[in-house]
Protein backbone atom coordinates (compact mmCIF):
# COMPACT_ATOMS: atom_id res chain seq x y z
CA UNK A 1 0.00 0.00 0.00
CA UNK A 2 1.43 3.34 -1.02
CA UNK A 3 0.43 5.13 2.18
CA UNK A 4 2.58 2.77 4.18
CA UNK A 5 5.62 3.25 2.04
CA UNK A 6 5.21 7.00 2.45
CA UNK A 7 4.95 6.96 6.21
CA UNK A 8 7.27 4.27 7.47
CA UNK A 9 10.70 2.86 6.92
CA UNK A 10 10.86 -0.84 6.14
CA UNK A 11 10.89 -2.41 9.63
CA UNK A 12 14.02 -4.18 10.81
CA UNK A 13 14.04 -7.36 12.96
CA UNK A 14 13.58 -5.44 16.23
CA UNK A 15 10.68 -3.37 14.91
CA UNK A 16 9.08 -6.48 13.43
CA UNK A 17 9.16 -8.17 16.83
CA UNK A 18 7.64 -5.08 18.43
CA UNK A 19 4.91 -4.95 15.79
CA UNK A 20 4.12 -8.59 16.40
CA UNK A 21 3.73 -8.03 20.14
CA UNK A 22 1.48 -4.98 19.62
CA UNK A 23 -0.53 -6.99 17.11
CA UNK A 24 -1.08 -9.90 19.50
CA UNK A 25 -2.13 -7.56 22.32
CA UNK A 26 -4.50 -5.72 19.98
CA UNK A 27 -6.10 -8.94 18.78
CA UNK A 28 -6.59 -10.11 22.37
CA UNK A 29 -8.30 -6.83 23.29
CA UNK A 30 -10.61 -7.08 20.26
CA UNK A 31 -11.46 -10.71 21.00
CA UNK A 32 -12.30 -9.84 24.62
CA UNK A 33 -14.58 -6.99 23.48
CA UNK A 34 -16.33 -9.27 21.00
CA UNK A 35 -16.74 -11.95 23.67
CA UNK A 36 -18.33 -9.43 26.05
CA UNK A 37 -20.76 -8.39 23.32
CA UNK A 38 -21.72 -11.97 22.48
CA UNK A 39 -22.11 -12.74 26.18
CA UNK A 40 -24.49 -9.79 26.55
CA UNK A 41 -26.56 -10.91 23.58
CA UNK A 42 -26.49 -14.61 24.51
CA UNK A 43 -30.26 -14.81 25.04
CA UNK A 44 -30.66 -13.94 21.35
CA UNK A 45 -27.83 -15.98 19.95
CA UNK A 46 -28.82 -19.47 21.10
CA UNK A 47 -29.25 -22.34 18.69
CA UNK A 48 -33.06 -22.06 18.67
CA UNK A 49 -32.94 -18.36 17.72
CA UNK A 50 -30.67 -19.19 14.78
CA UNK A 51 -32.81 -22.17 13.85
CA UNK A 52 -35.78 -19.88 13.08
CA UNK A 53 -33.62 -17.89 10.65
CA UNK A 54 -32.33 -20.84 8.68
CA UNK A 55 -35.58 -22.50 7.74
CA UNK A 56 -36.70 -22.82 4.15
CA UNK A 57 -39.82 -20.86 4.97
CA UNK A 58 -37.91 -17.91 6.45
CA UNK A 59 -35.98 -17.57 3.21
CA UNK A 60 -38.85 -18.28 0.84
CA UNK A 61 -41.27 -15.89 2.58
CA UNK A 62 -39.05 -13.16 3.99
CA UNK A 63 -35.42 -12.94 2.88
CA UNK A 64 -35.72 -13.76 -0.81
CA UNK A 65 -38.78 -11.52 -1.43
CA UNK A 66 -36.97 -8.80 0.55
CA UNK A 67 -33.87 -9.07 -1.64
CA UNK A 68 -36.03 -9.03 -4.76
CA UNK A 69 -37.91 -5.93 -3.57
CA UNK A 70 -34.64 -4.20 -2.77
CA UNK A 71 -33.19 -5.03 -6.19
CA UNK A 72 -36.43 -4.02 -7.90
CA UNK A 73 -36.48 -0.61 -6.23
CA UNK A 74 -32.76 -0.05 -6.76
CA UNK A 75 -32.91 -1.01 -10.44
CA UNK A 76 -35.93 1.18 -11.14
CA UNK A 77 -34.32 4.08 -9.29
CA UNK A 78 -31.04 3.63 -11.19
CA UNK A 79 -32.75 3.78 -14.58
CA UNK A 80 -35.00 6.70 -13.70
CA UNK A 81 -32.22 8.61 -11.96
CA UNK A 82 -29.99 8.19 -15.02
CA UNK A 83 -32.72 9.60 -17.24
CA UNK A 84 -33.43 12.51 -14.88
CA UNK A 85 -29.70 13.08 -14.50
CA UNK A 86 -29.19 13.21 -18.26
CA UNK A 87 -32.00 15.75 -18.67
CA UNK A 88 -30.74 17.89 -15.78
CA UNK A 89 -27.15 17.77 -17.04
CA UNK A 90 -28.22 18.76 -20.55
CA UNK A 91 -30.21 21.62 -19.06
CA UNK A 92 -27.35 22.71 -16.85
CA UNK A 93 -24.97 22.69 -19.83
CA UNK A 94 -27.49 24.28 -22.18
CA UNK A 95 -26.51 27.21 -24.38
CA UNK A 96 -29.60 29.04 -23.16
CA UNK A 97 -28.55 30.87 -20.02
CA UNK A 98 -31.86 31.05 -18.13
CA UNK A 99 -32.36 27.31 -18.63
CA UNK A 100 -28.86 26.73 -17.27
CA UNK A 101 -29.70 28.72 -14.13
CA UNK A 102 -33.01 26.97 -13.57
CA UNK A 103 -31.39 23.54 -13.86
CA UNK A 104 -28.52 24.58 -11.56
CA UNK A 105 -31.01 25.61 -8.88
CA UNK A 106 -32.95 22.38 -9.34
CA UNK A 107 -29.82 20.23 -9.07
CA UNK A 108 -28.65 22.02 -5.91
CA UNK A 109 -32.10 21.73 -4.38
CA UNK A 110 -32.49 18.02 -5.17
CA UNK A 111 -29.05 17.32 -3.77
CA UNK A 112 -29.59 19.23 -0.54
CA UNK A 113 -32.77 17.38 0.43
CA UNK A 114 -32.22 14.20 2.46
CA UNK A 115 -33.35 11.06 0.62
CA UNK A 116 -35.59 10.08 3.52
CA UNK A 117 -37.43 13.39 3.36
CA UNK A 118 -38.02 13.02 -0.37
CA UNK A 119 -39.25 9.46 0.21
CA UNK A 120 -41.63 10.54 2.94
CA UNK A 121 -42.93 13.33 0.74
CA UNK A 122 -43.58 11.11 -2.28
CA UNK A 123 -45.04 8.34 -0.15
CA UNK A 124 -47.52 10.66 1.55
CA UNK A 125 -48.22 12.25 -1.81
CA UNK A 126 -49.35 8.80 -3.00
CA UNK A 127 -51.39 8.31 0.15
CA UNK A 128 -53.05 11.71 0.56
CA UNK A 129 -52.79 13.96 -2.51
CA UNK A 130 -55.69 14.04 -4.94
CA UNK A 131 -54.71 12.47 -8.27
CA UNK A 132 -52.22 9.94 -6.92
CA UNK A 133 -54.15 8.59 -3.95
CA UNK A 134 -56.73 7.00 -6.25
CA UNK A 135 -54.45 6.42 -9.23
CA UNK A 136 -51.75 4.39 -7.50
CA UNK A 137 -52.90 1.03 -6.10
CA UNK A 138 -52.27 0.71 -2.33
CA UNK A 139 -49.75 -2.10 -2.76
CA UNK A 140 -47.62 0.11 -5.02
CA UNK A 141 -47.50 3.21 -2.82
CA UNK A 142 -44.43 2.13 -0.85
CA UNK A 143 -42.51 1.20 -3.98
CA UNK A 144 -43.41 4.46 -5.74
CA UNK A 145 -42.36 6.42 -2.66
CA UNK A 146 -39.00 4.67 -2.42
CA UNK A 147 -38.22 4.86 -6.13
CA UNK A 148 -39.33 8.48 -6.48
CA UNK A 149 -37.35 9.54 -3.41
CA UNK A 150 -34.23 7.78 -4.68
CA UNK A 151 -34.66 9.19 -8.20
CA UNK A 152 -35.05 12.71 -6.84
CA UNK A 153 -31.67 12.73 -5.12
CA UNK A 154 -29.69 10.41 -7.36
CA UNK A 155 -30.87 12.17 -10.52
CA UNK A 156 -29.09 15.28 -9.30
CA UNK A 157 -25.95 13.28 -8.48
CA UNK A 158 -25.96 11.65 -11.93
CA UNK A 159 -26.35 15.07 -13.54
CA UNK A 160 -23.31 16.31 -11.67
CA UNK A 161 -21.34 13.20 -12.60
CA UNK A 162 -22.06 13.67 -16.28
CA UNK A 163 -21.31 17.38 -16.17
CA UNK A 164 -18.12 16.73 -14.27
CA UNK A 165 -17.20 14.14 -16.87
CA UNK A 166 -17.67 16.68 -19.67
CA UNK A 167 -15.90 19.51 -17.86
CA UNK A 168 -12.89 17.44 -16.88
CA UNK A 169 -12.11 16.55 -20.48
CA UNK A 170 -9.04 18.34 -21.82
CA UNK A 171 -9.88 21.65 -23.50
CA UNK A 172 -8.23 20.37 -26.65
CA UNK A 173 -11.17 18.04 -27.23
CA UNK A 174 -13.57 20.96 -27.58
CA UNK A 175 -11.10 23.05 -29.55
CA UNK A 176 -10.34 20.21 -31.94
CA UNK A 177 -14.04 19.53 -32.47
CA UNK A 178 -14.79 23.17 -33.23
CA UNK A 179 -11.76 23.60 -35.43
CA UNK A 180 -12.64 20.72 -37.75
CA UNK A 181 -15.91 22.55 -38.38
CA UNK A 182 -18.36 20.78 -36.08
CA UNK A 183 -21.04 23.01 -34.58
CA UNK A 184 -21.25 23.51 -30.82
CA UNK A 185 -23.97 20.94 -30.40
CA UNK A 186 -22.26 18.46 -32.72
CA UNK A 187 -19.07 18.81 -30.69
CA UNK A 188 -20.98 18.09 -27.53
CA UNK A 189 -22.97 15.23 -28.99
CA UNK A 190 -20.28 13.34 -30.83
CA UNK A 191 -17.08 14.23 -28.99
CA UNK A 192 -17.68 15.29 -25.39
CA UNK A 193 -20.70 13.25 -24.25
CA UNK A 194 -19.47 9.80 -25.36
CA UNK A 195 -16.21 10.32 -23.45
CA UNK A 196 -17.99 11.74 -20.41
CA UNK A 197 -20.40 8.80 -20.23
CA UNK A 198 -17.53 6.30 -20.29
CA UNK A 199 -15.72 8.38 -17.69
CA UNK A 200 -18.64 8.25 -15.26
CA UNK A 201 -19.18 4.46 -15.44
CA UNK A 202 -17.13 3.45 -12.35
CA UNK A 203 -18.71 6.25 -10.32
CA UNK A 204 -22.12 5.14 -11.56
CA UNK A 205 -21.57 1.68 -10.11
CA UNK A 206 -20.39 3.25 -6.83
CA UNK A 207 -23.57 5.31 -6.82
CA UNK A 208 -25.55 2.09 -7.28
CA UNK A 209 -24.11 0.90 -3.96
CA UNK A 210 -25.47 4.06 -2.35
CA UNK A 211 -28.85 3.47 -3.99
CA UNK A 212 -29.00 -0.12 -2.72
CA UNK A 213 -28.14 1.07 0.78
CA UNK A 214 -30.74 3.80 0.63
CA UNK A 215 -33.50 1.39 -0.35
CA UNK A 216 -33.27 0.33 3.30
CA UNK A 217 -34.89 3.68 4.13
CA UNK A 218 -38.03 2.06 2.73
CA UNK A 219 -38.15 0.39 6.15
CA UNK A 220 -39.44 3.68 7.55
CA UNK A 221 -42.29 4.00 5.05
CA UNK A 222 -43.04 0.26 5.47
CA UNK A 223 -41.98 -0.78 1.96
CA UNK A 224 -41.17 -4.50 2.34
CA UNK A 225 -37.53 -4.29 1.23
CA UNK A 226 -34.91 -6.58 2.75
CA UNK A 227 -34.75 -4.94 6.19
CA UNK A 228 -38.51 -4.51 6.68
CA UNK A 229 -39.18 -7.96 5.30
CA UNK A 230 -36.57 -9.46 7.61
CA UNK A 231 -37.89 -7.74 10.72
CA UNK A 232 -41.38 -9.00 9.85
CA UNK A 233 -39.93 -12.47 10.34
CA UNK A 234 -39.16 -11.70 13.97
CA UNK A 235 -42.46 -10.26 15.07
CA UNK A 236 -42.07 -12.18 18.33
CA UNK A 237 -38.80 -10.38 18.98
CA UNK A 238 -36.87 -13.32 20.44
CA UNK A 239 -34.72 -13.75 17.35
CA UNK A 240 -34.37 -10.11 16.33
CA UNK A 241 -30.56 -10.12 16.54
CA UNK A 242 -29.97 -13.13 14.24
CA UNK A 243 -32.48 -11.69 11.77
CA UNK A 244 -30.64 -8.37 11.74
CA UNK A 245 -27.28 -10.05 11.33
CA UNK A 246 -28.49 -12.07 8.35
CA UNK A 247 -30.09 -9.02 6.73
CA UNK A 248 -26.95 -6.96 7.27
CA UNK A 249 -24.78 -9.78 5.88
CA UNK A 250 -26.94 -9.93 2.74
CA UNK A 251 -26.65 -6.17 2.22
CA UNK A 252 -22.89 -6.36 2.73
CA UNK A 253 -22.51 -9.19 0.20
CA UNK A 254 -24.52 -7.30 -2.44
CA UNK A 255 -22.76 -3.99 -1.88
CA UNK A 256 -19.28 -5.39 -1.49
CA UNK A 257 -19.54 -7.17 -4.83
CA UNK A 258 -20.76 -3.95 -6.45
CA UNK A 259 -17.87 -1.99 -4.87
CA UNK A 260 -15.35 -4.50 -6.16
CA UNK A 261 -16.96 -4.33 -9.59
CA UNK A 262 -16.58 -0.52 -9.56
CA UNK A 263 -12.92 -0.86 -8.60
CA UNK A 264 -12.41 -3.39 -11.39
CA UNK A 265 -13.99 -0.99 -13.91
CA UNK A 266 -11.79 1.83 -12.65
CA UNK A 267 -8.61 -0.22 -13.00
CA UNK A 268 -9.62 -1.49 -16.43
CA UNK A 269 -10.26 2.04 -17.62
CA UNK A 270 -7.02 3.26 -16.09
CA UNK A 271 -5.14 0.73 -18.21
CA UNK A 272 -6.53 1.74 -21.56
CA UNK A 273 -4.88 4.81 -22.92
CA UNK A 274 -6.70 8.09 -23.36
CA UNK A 275 -9.77 7.42 -21.23
CA UNK A 276 -10.28 9.31 -18.01
CA UNK A 277 -12.59 8.76 -15.06
CA UNK A 278 -14.47 11.05 -12.71
CA UNK A 279 -15.11 10.28 -9.06
CA UNK A 280 -18.17 11.01 -6.94
CA UNK A 281 -16.12 13.32 -4.73
CA UNK A 282 -15.04 15.30 -7.75
CA UNK A 283 -18.61 15.63 -8.97
CA UNK A 284 -19.85 16.73 -5.56
CA UNK A 285 -17.15 19.32 -5.23
CA UNK A 286 -17.24 20.81 -8.69
CA UNK A 287 -20.95 21.46 -8.57
CA UNK A 288 -20.36 24.59 -6.51
CA UNK A 289 -17.70 25.99 -8.77
CA UNK A 290 -18.84 28.75 -11.08
CA UNK A 291 -16.56 27.72 -13.95
CA UNK A 292 -18.22 26.20 -16.93
CA UNK A 293 -16.81 23.92 -19.58
CA UNK A 294 -14.83 25.02 -22.59
CA UNK A 295 -17.88 24.50 -24.77
CA UNK A 296 -20.08 26.98 -22.87
CA UNK A 297 -17.29 29.51 -22.98
CA UNK A 298 -17.00 29.05 -26.70
CA UNK A 299 -20.76 29.39 -27.01
CA UNK A 300 -20.81 32.57 -24.98
CA UNK A 301 -18.03 34.06 -27.04
CA UNK A 302 -19.64 33.03 -30.30
CA UNK A 303 -23.07 34.22 -29.16
CA UNK A 304 -22.86 37.68 -30.65
CA UNK A 305 -21.36 36.54 -33.92
CA UNK A 306 -23.86 33.72 -34.40
CA UNK A 307 -26.82 36.06 -34.38
CA UNK A 308 -25.58 37.59 -37.61
CA UNK A 309 -24.75 34.27 -39.22
CA UNK A 310 -26.94 31.40 -40.36
CA UNK A 311 -26.96 28.57 -37.78
CA UNK A 312 -23.95 26.27 -37.96
CA UNK A 313 -25.93 23.21 -38.90
CA UNK A 314 -27.22 24.87 -42.05
CA UNK A 315 -23.74 25.39 -43.46
CA UNK B 1 -51.27 30.99 4.71
CA UNK B 2 -52.31 31.76 8.28
CA UNK B 3 -53.20 28.10 8.64
CA UNK B 4 -49.67 27.20 7.66
CA UNK B 5 -48.29 29.61 10.23
CA UNK B 6 -50.63 28.01 12.76
CA UNK B 7 -49.27 24.59 11.74
CA UNK B 8 -45.71 25.79 12.23
CA UNK B 9 -46.52 26.97 15.74
CA UNK B 10 -48.34 23.75 16.51
CA UNK B 11 -45.38 21.58 15.52
CA UNK B 12 -41.94 22.36 16.76
CA UNK B 13 -40.23 22.95 13.40
CA UNK B 14 -37.33 24.90 14.83
CA UNK B 15 -36.97 22.33 17.58
CA UNK B 16 -36.72 19.65 14.92
CA UNK B 17 -33.95 21.47 13.10
CA UNK B 18 -32.20 22.19 16.38
CA UNK B 19 -32.20 18.44 17.03
CA UNK B 20 -30.78 17.90 13.53
CA UNK B 21 -27.98 20.36 14.25
CA UNK B 22 -27.23 18.76 17.62
CA UNK B 23 -27.11 15.29 16.04
CA UNK B 24 -24.85 16.60 13.26
CA UNK B 25 -22.35 18.34 15.53
CA UNK B 26 -22.06 15.57 18.11
CA UNK B 27 -21.87 12.82 15.47
CA UNK B 28 -19.33 14.79 13.45
CA UNK B 29 -17.07 14.89 16.49
CA UNK B 30 -17.71 11.21 17.23
CA UNK B 31 -17.04 10.12 13.67
CA UNK B 32 -13.90 12.24 13.49
CA UNK B 33 -12.47 10.58 16.62
CA UNK B 34 -13.46 7.07 15.50
CA UNK B 35 -12.32 7.74 11.95
CA UNK B 36 -8.89 8.92 13.06
CA UNK B 37 -8.49 5.78 15.19
CA UNK B 38 -9.48 3.60 12.24
CA UNK B 39 -7.17 5.38 9.82
CA UNK B 40 -4.27 5.09 12.26
CA UNK B 41 -4.94 1.35 12.40
CA UNK B 42 -5.13 1.14 8.63
CA UNK B 43 -1.84 2.88 7.98
CA UNK B 44 -0.01 1.44 10.99
CA UNK B 45 2.79 -1.03 10.27
CA UNK B 46 1.07 -3.72 12.39
CA UNK B 47 -0.56 -6.25 10.09
CA UNK B 48 -3.40 -7.21 12.48
CA UNK B 49 -4.49 -3.59 12.84
CA UNK B 50 -4.35 -3.05 9.09
CA UNK B 51 -6.63 -6.02 8.55
CA UNK B 52 -9.02 -4.93 11.28
CA UNK B 53 -9.18 -1.37 9.90
CA UNK B 54 -9.81 -2.64 6.40
CA UNK B 55 -12.46 -5.11 7.56
CA UNK B 56 -14.20 -2.46 9.66
CA UNK B 57 -14.37 -0.01 6.78
CA UNK B 58 -15.58 -2.61 4.28
CA UNK B 59 -18.26 -4.05 6.57
CA UNK B 60 -19.66 -0.79 7.95
CA UNK B 61 -19.53 1.11 4.67
CA UNK B 62 -21.54 -1.54 2.88
CA UNK B 63 -24.20 -1.77 5.57
CA UNK B 64 -27.19 0.58 5.20
CA UNK B 65 -27.31 3.28 7.86
CA UNK B 66 -30.91 2.30 8.59
CA UNK B 67 -29.74 -1.18 9.60
CA UNK B 68 -27.06 0.24 11.92
CA UNK B 69 -29.44 2.73 13.53
CA UNK B 70 -32.23 0.25 14.18
CA UNK B 71 -29.73 -2.41 15.28
CA UNK B 72 -28.22 -0.06 17.87
CA UNK B 73 -31.63 0.78 19.27
CA UNK B 74 -32.90 -2.81 19.30
CA UNK B 75 -29.81 -4.77 20.27
CA UNK B 76 -28.00 -2.39 22.60
CA UNK B 77 -30.86 -0.39 24.05
CA UNK B 78 -33.76 -2.87 24.10
CA UNK B 79 -32.02 -6.23 24.50
CA UNK B 80 -28.84 -5.30 26.36
CA UNK B 81 -30.43 -2.29 28.10
CA UNK B 82 -27.21 -0.30 27.95
CA UNK B 83 -28.14 3.18 29.10
CA UNK B 84 -25.70 5.60 27.51
CA UNK B 85 -27.13 8.74 29.08
CA UNK B 86 -27.03 7.42 32.64
CA UNK B 87 -29.56 5.16 34.36
CA UNK B 88 -32.15 7.86 35.04
CA UNK B 89 -32.39 9.65 31.70
CA UNK B 90 -35.59 9.46 29.67
CA UNK B 91 -35.76 7.05 26.78
CA UNK B 92 -35.78 9.88 24.20
CA UNK B 93 -32.39 11.02 25.52
CA UNK B 94 -31.08 7.46 25.50
CA UNK B 95 -32.19 6.99 21.90
CA UNK B 96 -30.61 10.30 20.92
CA UNK B 97 -27.27 8.99 22.13
CA UNK B 98 -27.71 5.63 20.43
CA UNK B 99 -28.52 7.56 17.25
CA UNK B 100 -25.28 9.50 17.69
CA UNK B 101 -23.36 6.25 18.16
CA UNK B 102 -24.86 4.75 15.00
CA UNK B 103 -24.20 7.89 12.95
CA UNK B 104 -20.63 8.12 14.26
CA UNK B 105 -19.87 4.48 13.54
CA UNK B 106 -21.27 4.73 10.02
CA UNK B 107 -19.61 8.00 9.07
CA UNK B 108 -16.29 7.17 10.72
CA UNK B 109 -15.60 4.87 7.76
CA UNK B 110 -16.04 7.77 5.34
CA UNK B 111 -13.85 9.99 7.53
CA UNK B 112 -11.18 7.28 7.60
CA UNK B 113 -11.29 6.85 3.83
CA UNK B 114 -11.19 10.62 3.35
CA UNK B 115 -8.08 11.05 5.48
CA UNK B 116 -6.45 8.04 3.86
CA UNK B 117 -7.12 9.38 0.37
CA UNK B 118 -5.55 12.65 1.54
CA UNK B 119 -2.43 10.82 2.63
CA UNK B 120 -2.39 8.93 -0.65
CA UNK B 121 -2.25 12.20 -2.60
CA UNK B 122 1.22 12.83 -1.15
CA UNK B 123 3.80 11.38 -3.54
CA UNK B 124 6.29 8.92 -1.92
CA UNK B 125 9.10 11.18 -3.12
CA UNK B 126 8.08 13.75 -0.50
CA UNK B 127 8.76 11.34 2.35
CA UNK B 128 11.91 10.06 0.72
CA UNK B 129 13.19 13.60 0.27
CA UNK B 130 12.32 14.47 3.85
CA UNK B 131 14.20 11.43 5.17
CA UNK B 132 17.18 11.97 2.96
CA UNK B 133 17.71 15.49 4.32
CA UNK B 134 17.79 13.90 7.78
CA UNK B 135 14.34 14.62 9.21
CA UNK B 136 13.17 12.15 11.86
CA UNK B 137 9.93 10.18 11.52
CA UNK B 138 8.00 12.72 13.62
CA UNK B 139 9.40 15.64 11.67
CA UNK B 140 8.66 13.96 8.34
CA UNK B 141 5.08 13.39 9.42
CA UNK B 142 4.39 16.79 10.97
CA UNK B 143 6.35 19.05 8.62
CA UNK B 144 6.00 17.34 5.25
CA UNK B 145 3.35 14.64 4.96
CA UNK B 146 0.43 15.79 7.11
CA UNK B 147 0.27 19.43 5.94
CA UNK B 148 -0.14 18.16 2.38
CA UNK B 149 -2.43 15.30 3.36
CA UNK B 150 -4.85 17.62 5.20
CA UNK B 151 -5.25 19.71 2.08
CA UNK B 152 -6.03 16.62 0.07
CA UNK B 153 -8.70 15.45 2.49
CA UNK B 154 -10.66 18.71 2.70
CA UNK B 155 -13.00 17.69 -0.11
CA UNK B 156 -13.89 14.17 1.07
CA UNK B 157 -14.26 15.29 4.69
CA UNK B 158 -16.49 18.21 3.68
CA UNK B 159 -18.65 15.92 1.57
CA UNK B 160 -18.91 13.54 4.51
CA UNK B 161 -20.08 16.39 6.75
CA UNK B 162 -22.81 17.31 4.26
CA UNK B 163 -23.86 13.66 3.94
CA UNK B 164 -23.90 13.38 7.73
CA UNK B 165 -26.18 16.41 8.06
CA UNK B 166 -28.67 14.82 5.70
CA UNK B 167 -28.27 11.33 7.14
CA UNK B 168 -29.30 12.50 10.62
CA UNK B 169 -32.86 12.15 9.29
CA UNK B 170 -32.45 8.37 9.44
CA UNK B 171 -32.56 8.36 13.25
CA UNK B 172 -36.24 9.23 12.97
CA UNK B 173 -36.51 5.44 12.45
CA UNK B 174 -35.95 5.05 16.19
CA UNK B 175 -38.16 7.99 17.06
CA UNK B 176 -35.70 10.83 17.63
CA UNK B 177 -37.69 14.01 16.95
CA UNK B 178 -35.48 15.66 14.33
CA UNK B 179 -36.60 17.57 11.23
CA UNK B 180 -37.92 14.69 9.12
CA UNK B 181 -39.81 13.27 12.12
CA UNK B 182 -41.51 16.64 12.58
CA UNK B 183 -42.27 16.76 8.86
CA UNK B 184 -43.81 13.29 8.96
CA UNK B 185 -46.10 14.27 11.81
CA UNK B 186 -47.07 17.54 10.15
CA UNK B 187 -48.01 15.80 6.89
CA UNK B 188 -49.91 13.05 8.64
CA UNK B 189 -52.07 15.54 10.53
CA UNK B 190 -52.48 18.18 7.82
CA UNK B 191 -52.13 16.43 4.45
CA UNK B 192 -53.66 19.48 2.71
CA UNK B 193 -50.41 21.35 3.14
CA UNK B 194 -48.15 18.53 1.97
CA UNK B 195 -46.43 20.61 -0.74
CA UNK B 196 -45.87 23.64 1.46
CA UNK B 197 -44.60 21.51 4.35
CA UNK B 198 -42.15 19.64 2.12
CA UNK B 199 -40.78 22.81 0.50
CA UNK B 200 -40.41 24.44 3.90
CA UNK B 201 -38.55 21.52 5.49
CA UNK B 202 -36.45 20.95 2.35
CA UNK B 203 -35.39 24.60 2.34
CA UNK B 204 -34.26 24.12 5.93
CA UNK B 205 -31.80 21.50 4.70
CA UNK B 206 -30.70 23.69 1.79
CA UNK B 207 -29.87 26.39 4.35
CA UNK B 208 -27.96 23.88 6.46
CA UNK B 209 -25.94 22.20 3.70
CA UNK B 210 -25.40 24.78 0.95
CA UNK B 211 -23.02 27.07 2.90
CA UNK B 212 -20.95 24.05 3.96
CA UNK B 213 -20.77 22.87 0.37
CA UNK B 214 -19.69 26.27 -0.91
CA UNK B 215 -17.11 26.58 1.84
CA UNK B 216 -15.69 23.15 1.02
CA UNK B 217 -15.48 23.92 -2.69
CA UNK B 218 -13.81 27.22 -2.00
CA UNK B 219 -11.39 25.74 0.55
CA UNK B 220 -10.39 22.79 -1.58
CA UNK B 221 -9.65 25.03 -4.55
CA UNK B 222 -7.78 27.47 -2.35
CA UNK B 223 -5.77 24.77 -0.57
CA UNK B 224 -5.15 22.53 -3.56
CA UNK B 225 -1.52 21.50 -3.96
CA UNK B 226 -0.30 22.04 -7.47
CA UNK B 227 1.48 18.90 -8.65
Amino acid sequence: MSSNSVLFDIPGPKALRRHRIIGVVGVIVLVVLAALLIHGLRSQLGADAWATVFTGQAWADYFIPGILNTIQAAAAALVLASLLGFVLAMGRMSFIRPLRWVCSVLVEFFRAVPVLMAMLFFYYLMVFAAPFSTLVPPAMKGLVGVVAGLTFYNGAVMAELLRSGVNSLPRGQTEAGLSIGLSLSQTRRSILLPQAITAMMPALVSQLVIIVKDTALGYIITYPELLRSATNLSSGGTNIIPVFLVAAALFIVINYSLTRFAEYLQIRMGRSRGTHAVTLDQAHQESFLPDEGALEEAADQAGIREQRRPPDDAV
Amino acid sequence: MSELAQLMRQYDVLGGFWMTIKLTVVSALGSLILGVIVVIMRISPVKAFQLFGKGYVNVIRNTPLTVIVTFCALAFYNVLAWRLAGPDARSSVQLFWWGVVALSVYHSTFVAEGIRSGINTVPPGQAEAARSIGLTFGQTLSQVILPQAVRGSVTPLGNTLIALTKNTTVVSAIGVAEASYVMKNMIEFSPNFIYAIFILMALGFVILTLPVGMLVSWASTKLAVQR
